[in-house]
């Protein structure tokens, strides 16, 4: 198991980020996508921005992006009047035969 | 670089029944030998094979059993256009001077390791493709109001398409109703939207100008080849609503032939899902951007077989690593003017589309007479 699902597994986002390009470099990887250079590894904002759901068995599914440069798949646990841009939050994270990723919409979005 | 054309073809019935990976690449093969001209084992300098499975050392088992000693021999894969890809890498060869003669030869069974990618980290637990095509179906329809009867109307037309497919793995068709009805699998994705996994195979046979002619008489030229892969992993595609890959592709295509989309009289396009074929018109600019389901409807309307004549993935089946260079037979065959039943009327420029997972990679061949 490595770093990203190790850190994964303990609800940790952690991602790869170069320090010379000042970008996070997703999938995570060693080295930078750009550069080459080593990378170092940070805890990624929970925040998230809805782009596109979908929903199978009454489960939503969605594609939610994180600090403008991370696209995930993602659960979403309280669905509700959905739109696109909605603020949404990493509730979850976890590693059990792949990865999860649980969203929530943000309690503001929906007042 | 020297011209590269389509000498010969060979393909099996897409069946659900086993079969050994070497046992369906030679029953395309056979096909070739049995109705090429003048072909012996020893004209073949190239034996390339393409699928997803993980059989090793393939193409130099295939050749053995070919009777054939290749000079250059090896597999391609790149999951659901590997078919293409081997296409590609033969064509290389012949126009380079490499070589003069390239059998491609693709198969797959229906436990393709192909079917998911495990890799993709961004997909989460949502790594079947399903997902991505319901996330697509929602992209397109929030951006076109495009609706479940436009869908239903790609499926109802192929599964028509594929009746004159005597290769086809269905064998009967399915109506729009009962796509209609046919059972959800996500909110906007039915069964009958998806195409299905099976066993088959398909094997070509490319020559270079220099040689082609002692083959054939009617030789199906590969004019224009765009190749391009965006990313692995499925959320680098920016729009939803429709496959860079494929836009990319489609343009160095035209570009190379000296094209453009309203020369095309006939296209395989890759409908994995009824909503990819929808996009794949409006990518290939064969239509203008939301005007895809439109012409689907149109086509469905008027029995019109201008896309898919074979049945696409949908009608036919998809055996991954073997589909796209079935897509590829059934374009030489229009072109050529053999495809019989499913013959589209003067059938000069066609285009082969052929992509894989959710559109993360396209390739798109322009043939012509």
């Amino acid at each position: 198991m490595n770093r990203f699902e190790q850190e994964l597994k303990n609800d940790n986002f952690v991602c790869s980020e170069c320090p010379k390009c000042q970008k996070l470099v997703w999938p995570p990887s060693e080295y930078c996508n750009n550069c080459f250079g080593s990378v170092t590894w940070r805890k990624v904002s929970r925040d998230a921005t809805l782009l596109e759901y979908s929903c199978k068995n009454g489960e939503y599914f969605c594609v939610a992006e994180i600090e403008g440069q991370i696209r995930l798949v993602g659960k979403i646990t309280n669905p509700s009047d959905l739109e696109m841009g909605q603020n949404l939050t990493l509730e979850r994270c976890g590693y059990e035969d792949g990865e999860k990723f649980i969203f929530k919409i943000k309690k503001q979005a929906l007042e | 670089m020297r011209r590269v054309g389509i000498a010969s073809s060979g393909l099996t019935k897409f069946t659900k029944k086993d079969s050994s990976m070497e046992s369906l690449m030679i029953s395309s093969i056979k096909p070739i030998f049995d109705n090429t001209k003048n072909l012996t084992q020893k004209d073949v300098d190239v034996v390339l094979t393409s699928t997803n499975a993980n059989d090793k050392y393939l193409a130099n088992i295939v050749s053995e059993l070919s009777g054939i000693s290749p000079k250059i021999s090896h597999s391609v894969e790149s999951l659901c256009n590997s078919g293409t890809n081997c296409i590609v890498s033969a064509f290389s060869y012949i126009s380079s001077g490499l070589a003069d003669v390239a059998l491609v030869t693709g198969a797959e069974k229906t436990n393709s390791p192909g079917l998911v990618l495990d890799w993709d980290k961004s997909r989460g637990q949502y790594k079947h493709p399903i997902y991505w095509s319901s996330l697509f179906t929602s992209a397109h329809m929030r951006k076109y109001g495009t609706t479940m009867e436009d869908l239903a109307y790609v499926s109802a037309k192929n599964h028509r398409n594929s009746l004159d497919n005597p290769n086809s793995c269905f064998d009967h068709s399915y109506s729009f109703d009962e796509v209609m009805r046919s059972k959800n699998l996500t909110d906007n994705v039915r069964l009958l939207d998806c195409s299905m996994p099976c066993n088959g195979s398909a094997s070509i046979l490319l020559a270079s100008e220099d040689i082609i002619r002692k083959f054939t008489e009617n030789p199906v030229w590969i004019k224009g080849i765009g190749q391009k892969s965006i990313s692995a992993g499925f959320t680098k595609n920016k729009d939803l609503a429709s496959m860079q890959s494929t836009m990319f592709a489609s343009s160095d295509a035209y570009s190379m032939s000296g094209n453009s989309p309203s020369d095309v009289d006939v296209a395989e396009v890759h409908d994995a899902f009824s909503i990819c074929e929808i996009m794949a018109l409006e990518d290939l600019k064969l239509v203008g951007p939301g005007r895809g389901a439109d012409f689907v409807r149109d086509m469905y309307n008027t029995e019109n077989k201008k896309i898919n004549p074979r049945g696409g993935l949908i009608g036919t089946g998809h055996p991954l690593g073997a589909t796209g260079i079935a897509q590829t037979i059934e374009m030489f065959q229009q072109v050529q003017g053999t495809a019989g039943k499913r013959q589209v009327e003067k059938a000069r420029t066609a285009l082969v589309h052929n992509m894989s997972a959710a559109a993360t990679s396209s390739t798109v061949l322009i043939l012509q007479s």
